[in-house]
Protein backbone atom coordinates (compact mmCIF):
# COMPACT_ATOMS: atom_id res chain seq x y z
CA UNK A 1 0.00 0.00 0.00
CA UNK A 2 1.28 3.42 -0.94
CA UNK A 3 -0.27 6.31 0.93
CA UNK A 4 0.31 9.87 -0.31
CA UNK A 5 -1.13 13.36 0.08
CA UNK A 6 -2.43 14.98 -3.10
CA UNK A 7 -3.38 18.64 -2.68
CA UNK A 8 -3.67 18.00 1.05
CA UNK A 9 -5.97 14.96 0.71
CA UNK A 10 -4.92 11.38 1.43
CA UNK A 11 -4.86 8.90 -1.47
CA UNK A 12 -3.94 5.23 -1.28
CA UNK A 13 -2.61 3.16 -4.18
CA UNK A 14 -2.57 -0.65 -4.02
CA UNK A 15 0.52 -1.05 -6.17
CA UNK A 16 3.54 0.98 -7.16
CA UNK A 17 2.59 3.71 -9.63
CA UNK A 18 4.33 6.49 -11.53
CA UNK A 19 3.29 10.12 -11.70
CA UNK A 20 1.82 9.78 -15.18
CA UNK A 21 -0.54 7.09 -13.89
CA UNK A 22 -1.61 9.35 -11.02
CA UNK A 23 -2.32 12.26 -13.40
CA UNK A 24 -4.35 9.94 -15.68
CA UNK A 25 -6.28 8.51 -12.74
CA UNK A 26 -7.34 12.06 -11.84
CA UNK A 27 -8.36 12.79 -15.48
CA UNK A 28 -5.80 15.61 -15.59
CA UNK A 29 -3.78 14.35 -18.56
CA UNK A 30 -5.17 16.96 -20.96
CA UNK A 31 -5.05 19.84 -18.50
CA UNK A 32 -2.50 22.59 -18.21
CA UNK A 33 -1.04 21.76 -14.80
CA UNK A 34 2.22 21.82 -12.88
CA UNK A 35 3.24 19.24 -10.31
CA UNK A 36 5.44 19.30 -7.23
CA UNK A 37 6.44 16.28 -5.20
CA UNK A 38 7.81 17.15 -1.76
CA UNK A 39 8.23 20.75 -2.93
CA UNK A 40 10.31 19.75 -5.97
CA UNK A 41 8.82 20.61 -9.36
CA UNK A 42 8.58 17.59 -11.66
CA UNK A 43 8.86 18.60 -15.33
CA UNK A 44 6.20 17.11 -17.61
CA UNK A 45 8.85 15.08 -19.44
CA UNK A 46 9.63 13.21 -16.22
CA UNK A 47 6.12 12.08 -15.24
CA UNK A 48 6.67 8.55 -16.57
CA UNK A 49 9.94 7.92 -14.83
CA UNK A 50 8.85 9.46 -11.52
CA UNK A 51 7.77 6.71 -9.12
CA UNK A 52 5.45 7.61 -6.27
CA UNK A 53 6.67 6.66 -2.78
CA UNK A 54 4.63 6.26 0.37
CA UNK A 55 4.54 9.53 2.29
CA UNK A 56 5.00 11.71 -0.80
CA UNK A 57 3.28 15.05 -0.71
CA UNK A 58 2.03 15.91 -4.21
CA UNK A 59 0.76 19.32 -5.26
CA UNK A 60 -1.03 19.75 -8.58
CA UNK A 61 -1.81 23.31 -9.63
CA UNK A 62 -3.53 25.07 -12.51
CA UNK A 63 -4.24 28.65 -13.58
CA UNK A 64 -7.47 30.15 -12.25
CA UNK A 65 -9.05 33.59 -12.44
CA UNK A 66 -7.14 36.22 -10.50
CA UNK A 67 -6.06 39.83 -10.56
CA UNK B 1 4.29 53.79 -32.13
CA UNK B 2 3.84 54.61 -28.46
CA UNK B 3 4.43 51.10 -27.17
CA UNK B 4 4.71 49.92 -23.59
CA UNK B 5 8.10 48.25 -23.08
CA UNK B 6 8.41 45.74 -20.26
CA UNK B 7 11.70 43.86 -20.08
CA UNK B 8 12.45 42.81 -23.63
CA UNK B 9 8.85 42.86 -24.87
CA UNK B 10 6.64 45.58 -26.31
CA UNK B 11 2.88 45.92 -26.06
CA UNK B 12 0.53 48.29 -27.84
CA UNK B 13 -2.03 48.28 -25.00
CA UNK B 14 -1.29 50.03 -21.72
CA UNK B 15 -4.18 48.32 -19.95
CA UNK B 16 -3.47 45.08 -18.09
CA UNK B 17 -6.48 43.16 -16.79
CA UNK B 18 -7.21 40.40 -14.31
CA UNK B 19 -9.41 37.34 -14.74
CA UNK B 20 -10.88 37.06 -11.24
CA UNK B 21 -14.40 37.70 -9.92
CA UNK B 22 -16.27 37.20 -13.22
CA UNK B 23 -19.52 35.20 -13.33
CA UNK B 24 -18.08 32.66 -15.75
CA UNK B 25 -15.37 32.20 -18.37
CA UNK B 26 -17.59 33.51 -21.18
CA UNK B 27 -18.02 36.81 -19.34
CA UNK B 28 -14.27 36.90 -18.60
CA UNK B 29 -13.43 36.49 -22.25
CA UNK B 30 -16.00 39.01 -23.50
CA UNK B 31 -14.73 41.68 -21.09
CA UNK B 32 -11.07 41.01 -21.87
CA UNK B 33 -11.69 41.24 -25.60
CA UNK B 34 -13.49 44.57 -25.06
CA UNK B 35 -10.55 45.86 -23.00
CA UNK B 36 -8.13 45.01 -25.84
CA UNK B 37 -5.57 44.19 -23.16
CA UNK B 38 -2.65 42.04 -24.26
CA UNK B 39 -1.37 41.11 -20.80
CA UNK B 40 -3.80 39.19 -18.61
CA UNK B 41 -3.20 38.10 -15.03
CA UNK B 42 -4.07 34.68 -13.60
CA UNK B 43 -3.71 33.06 -10.17
CA UNK B 44 -2.17 29.66 -9.46
CA UNK B 45 -4.21 27.28 -7.29
CA UNK B 46 -4.55 23.59 -6.48
CA UNK B 47 -6.64 21.80 -9.10
CA UNK B 48 -9.94 20.28 -8.08
CA UNK B 49 -9.44 16.56 -7.80
CA UNK B 50 -12.05 14.27 -9.28
CA UNK B 51 -13.11 16.93 -11.75
CA UNK B 52 -15.01 16.19 -14.89
CA UNK B 53 -12.42 16.00 -17.71
CA UNK B 54 -14.65 18.05 -20.01
CA UNK B 55 -15.10 20.86 -17.47
CA UNK B 56 -13.74 24.08 -19.01
CA UNK B 57 -10.54 25.62 -17.82
CA UNK B 58 -9.53 29.30 -17.77
CA UNK B 59 -6.67 28.86 -20.24
CA UNK B 60 -9.08 27.33 -22.78
CA UNK B 61 -10.81 30.73 -22.88
CA UNK B 62 -7.79 32.97 -22.33
CA UNK B 63 -5.22 31.16 -24.42
CA UNK B 64 -1.48 31.74 -23.91
CA UNK B 65 -1.34 31.83 -27.73
CA UNK B 66 -3.51 34.96 -27.84
CA UNK B 67 -2.50 36.72 -24.62
CA UNK B 68 0.60 37.24 -22.52
CA UNK B 69 -0.38 35.37 -19.37
CA UNK B 70 0.89 37.04 -16.21
CA UNK B 71 0.77 34.59 -13.30
CA UNK B 72 0.46 36.24 -9.89
CA UNK B 73 1.21 35.25 -6.30
CA UNK B 74 -2.06 36.54 -4.86
CA UNK B 75 -2.73 35.00 -1.48
CA UNK B 76 0.97 34.51 -0.61
CA UNK B 77 2.02 35.98 2.74
CA UNK B 78 5.75 35.22 2.64
CA UNK B 79 8.59 35.22 0.15
CA UNK B 80 8.99 31.46 0.14
CA UNK B 81 5.39 30.75 -0.90
CA UNK B 82 5.54 33.45 -3.57
CA UNK B 83 8.73 32.11 -5.12
CA UNK B 84 7.40 28.54 -5.00
CA UNK B 85 4.14 29.62 -6.68
CA UNK B 86 5.94 31.37 -9.54
CA UNK B 87 8.27 28.43 -10.15
CA UNK B 88 5.15 26.28 -10.52
CA UNK B 89 3.69 28.92 -12.85
CA UNK B 90 6.82 28.82 -15.00
CA UNK B 91 6.48 25.05 -15.34
CA UNK B 92 2.74 25.37 -16.02
CA UNK B 93 3.30 27.98 -18.74
CA UNK B 94 6.18 26.16 -20.46
CA UNK B 95 9.07 28.26 -19.22
CA UNK B 96 7.33 31.67 -19.29
CA UNK B 97 9.28 34.10 -17.07
CA UNK B 98 7.19 37.33 -16.93
CA UNK B 99 5.41 37.28 -13.56
CA UNK B 100 3.51 39.46 -11.13
CA UNK B 101 4.92 39.28 -7.61
CA UNK B 102 2.73 40.29 -4.72
CA UNK B 103 3.41 39.33 -1.12
CA UNK B 104 0.63 40.37 1.19
CA UNK B 105 0.98 41.40 4.81
CA UNK B 106 -2.55 41.52 6.12
CA UNK B 107 -5.65 39.55 5.07
CA UNK B 108 -8.02 42.40 5.92
CA UNK B 109 -6.42 45.22 3.93
CA UNK B 110 -4.32 43.04 1.56
CA UNK B 111 -1.58 45.61 2.12
CA UNK B 112 1.74 44.40 0.68
CA UNK B 113 4.52 43.17 2.97
CA UNK B 114 7.41 45.08 1.41
CA UNK B 115 10.23 43.34 3.30
CA UNK B 116 9.04 39.90 2.14
CA UNK B 117 8.44 41.36 -1.34
CA UNK B 118 12.08 42.48 -1.51
CA UNK B 119 13.30 39.01 -0.44
CA UNK B 120 11.11 37.30 -3.04
CA UNK B 121 12.05 39.75 -5.81
CA UNK B 122 15.75 39.21 -5.15
CA UNK B 123 15.38 35.43 -5.35
CA UNK B 124 13.19 35.54 -8.49
CA UNK B 125 15.46 37.92 -10.40
CA UNK B 126 18.43 35.68 -9.55
CA UNK B 127 16.43 32.73 -10.90
CA UNK B 128 15.85 34.43 -14.28
CA UNK B 129 12.29 35.73 -13.80
CA UNK B 130 11.12 39.07 -15.22
CA UNK B 131 9.40 40.45 -12.16
CA UNK B 132 6.58 42.97 -12.23
CA UNK B 133 6.15 43.82 -8.59
CA UNK B 134 3.13 44.97 -6.62
CA UNK B 135 4.13 47.30 -3.80
CA UNK B 136 2.98 50.15 -1.61
CA UNK B 137 3.31 53.72 -2.92
CA UNK B 138 6.56 54.21 -0.99
CA UNK B 139 9.13 55.77 -3.37
CA UNK B 140 12.11 54.38 -1.43
CA UNK B 141 10.86 50.79 -1.62
CA UNK B 142 9.98 51.31 -5.30
CA UNK B 143 13.55 52.38 -6.03
CA UNK B 144 14.95 49.40 -4.11
CA UNK B 145 12.79 47.03 -6.15
CA UNK B 146 14.04 48.66 -9.35
CA UNK B 147 17.66 48.33 -8.18
CA UNK B 148 17.11 44.62 -7.47
CA UNK B 149 16.29 44.19 -11.16
CA UNK B 150 12.47 44.13 -11.34
CA UNK B 151 11.09 44.99 -14.80
CA UNK B 152 8.10 47.05 -13.63
CA UNK B 153 7.06 48.72 -10.38
CA UNK B 154 3.36 48.39 -9.60
CA UNK B 155 2.32 50.64 -6.72
CA UNK B 156 -1.20 50.52 -5.38
CA UNK B 157 -3.51 53.46 -6.01
CA UNK B 158 -5.63 52.28 -3.07
CA UNK B 159 -6.41 48.89 -1.51
CA UNK B 160 -6.94 45.84 -3.77
CA UNK B 161 -10.58 45.56 -4.82
CA UNK B 162 -11.55 48.78 -2.99
CA UNK B 163 -12.34 50.91 -6.05
CA UNK B 164 -11.23 53.96 -4.03
CA UNK B 165 -9.18 55.43 -6.87
CA UNK B 166 -5.87 57.34 -6.73
CA UNK B 167 -5.45 58.32 -3.07
CA UNK B 168 -1.91 59.64 -3.18
CA UNK B 169 -1.03 61.14 -6.56
CA UNK B 170 1.96 62.90 -4.95
CA UNK B 171 3.71 59.66 -4.05
CA UNK B 172 2.94 58.19 -7.46
CA UNK B 173 4.51 61.25 -9.11
CA UNK B 174 7.66 60.83 -7.02
CA UNK B 175 7.87 57.14 -7.94
CA UNK B 176 7.37 57.95 -11.64
CA UNK B 177 9.99 60.72 -11.57
CA UNK B 178 12.56 58.42 -9.93
CA UNK B 179 11.96 55.33 -12.03
CA UNK B 180 13.74 54.18 -15.18
CA UNK B 181 11.41 51.19 -15.59
CA UNK B 182 7.64 51.20 -16.20
CA UNK B 183 5.43 52.30 -13.32
CA UNK B 184 2.04 50.62 -13.44
CA UNK B 185 -0.78 51.46 -11.08
CA UNK B 186 -2.04 48.15 -9.74
CA UNK B 187 -5.06 48.04 -7.44
CA UNK B 188 -7.65 50.56 -6.41
CA UNK B 189 -8.97 51.81 -9.75
CA UNK B 190 -12.77 52.01 -9.50
CA UNK B 191 -13.92 53.72 -12.66
CA UNK B 192 -12.63 55.22 -15.89
CA UNK B 193 -11.66 58.61 -14.45
CA UNK B 194 -9.28 56.86 -12.02
CA UNK B 195 -7.48 55.23 -14.94
CA UNK B 196 -7.31 58.59 -16.75
CA UNK B 197 -5.75 60.23 -13.68
CA UNK B 198 -3.18 57.45 -13.33
CA UNK B 199 -2.14 57.84 -16.95
CA UNK B 200 -2.12 61.66 -16.79
CA UNK B 201 0.26 61.44 -13.84
CA UNK B 202 2.64 59.63 -16.18
CA UNK B 203 2.08 56.01 -15.26
CA UNK B 204 3.14 53.69 -18.07
CA UNK B 205 0.11 51.42 -17.69
CA UNK B 206 -2.75 50.49 -15.39
CA UNK B 207 -3.59 47.03 -14.05
CA UNK B 208 -7.14 46.34 -12.88
CA UNK B 209 -9.55 43.51 -12.22
CA UNK B 210 -12.47 44.31 -9.91
CA UNK B 211 -13.33 47.65 -11.55
CA UNK B 212 -14.25 45.72 -14.69
CA UNK B 213 -15.44 42.40 -13.24
CA UNK B 214 -17.74 44.01 -10.66
CA UNK B 215 -19.13 46.74 -12.92
CA UNK B 216 -22.85 46.29 -13.67
CA UNK B 217 -21.81 45.69 -17.28
CA UNK B 218 -18.24 44.37 -17.37
CA UNK B 219 -17.94 44.44 -21.15
CA UNK B 220 -18.95 48.11 -21.32
CA UNK B 221 -16.64 49.03 -18.44
CA UNK B 222 -13.76 47.17 -20.12
CA UNK B 223 -14.32 49.31 -23.19
CA UNK B 224 -14.51 52.46 -21.02
CA UNK B 225 -11.20 51.52 -19.39
CA UNK B 226 -9.57 50.97 -22.77
CA UNK B 227 -10.60 54.49 -23.81
CA UNK B 228 -9.64 55.96 -20.43
CA UNK B 229 -6.12 54.59 -20.62
CA UNK B 230 -5.75 55.84 -24.20
CA UNK B 231 -7.17 59.23 -23.27
CA UNK B 232 -5.02 59.65 -20.16
CA UNK B 233 -1.91 58.65 -22.08
CA UNK B 234 -2.66 61.13 -24.88
CA UNK B 235 -3.21 63.91 -22.34
CA UNK B 236 0.06 63.05 -20.62
CA UNK B 237 1.95 63.10 -23.92
CA UNK B 238 0.23 66.32 -24.99
CA UNK B 239 1.27 68.06 -21.76
CA UNK B 240 -1.46 69.85 -19.87
CA UNK B 241 -1.77 73.63 -19.62
CA UNK B 242 -0.38 75.40 -16.61
CA UNK B 243 -2.83 75.82 -13.73
CA UNK B 244 -3.59 79.50 -13.08
CA UNK B 245 -4.74 79.50 -9.51
CA UNK B 246 -7.03 82.47 -8.62
CA UNK B 247 -6.39 84.03 -12.00
CA UNK B 248 -8.91 83.53 -14.79
CA UNK B 249 -8.04 84.03 -18.42
CA UNK B 250 -10.90 84.44 -20.94
CA UNK B 251 -10.89 82.16 -23.94
CA UNK B 252 -12.72 84.72 -26.14
CA UNK B 253 -11.30 88.05 -27.38
CA UNK B 254 -11.65 90.97 -24.99
CA UNK B 255 -11.79 93.48 -27.85
CA UNK B 256 -14.76 94.26 -30.07
CA UNK B 257 -17.53 93.75 -27.52
CA UNK B 258 -20.75 95.39 -28.80
CA UNK B 259 -21.05 97.65 -25.78
CA UNK B 260 -17.33 97.97 -25.48
CA UNK B 261 -15.25 101.08 -24.95
CA UNK B 262 -13.28 102.26 -27.96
Amino acid sequence: MISVQINGKEKVFATEVNLEWVIDSLSLQNRKIAVEINEQIIPRSEYTKTLIKSGDSIEIVAAVGGG
Amino acid sequence: MDNLKIGNSEYSSRLIVGTGKYKNFEQTKTAILASQAEIVTVAIRRTNLGQNPSEPNLLDFISPKEFTILPNTAGCYNAEDAVRTLRLARELLDGHTLVKLEVLGDPKTLFPDVSETILAATELVKDGFEVMVYTSDDPIIAKKLEDIGCVAIMPLASLIGSGMGILNPWNLEIIIANSDIPVIVDAGVGTASDAVIAMELGCDAVLMNTAIAHAQNPEKMASAMRLAVLSGRQAFLAGRMKKNIYSASPSSPEDGLIAGKT
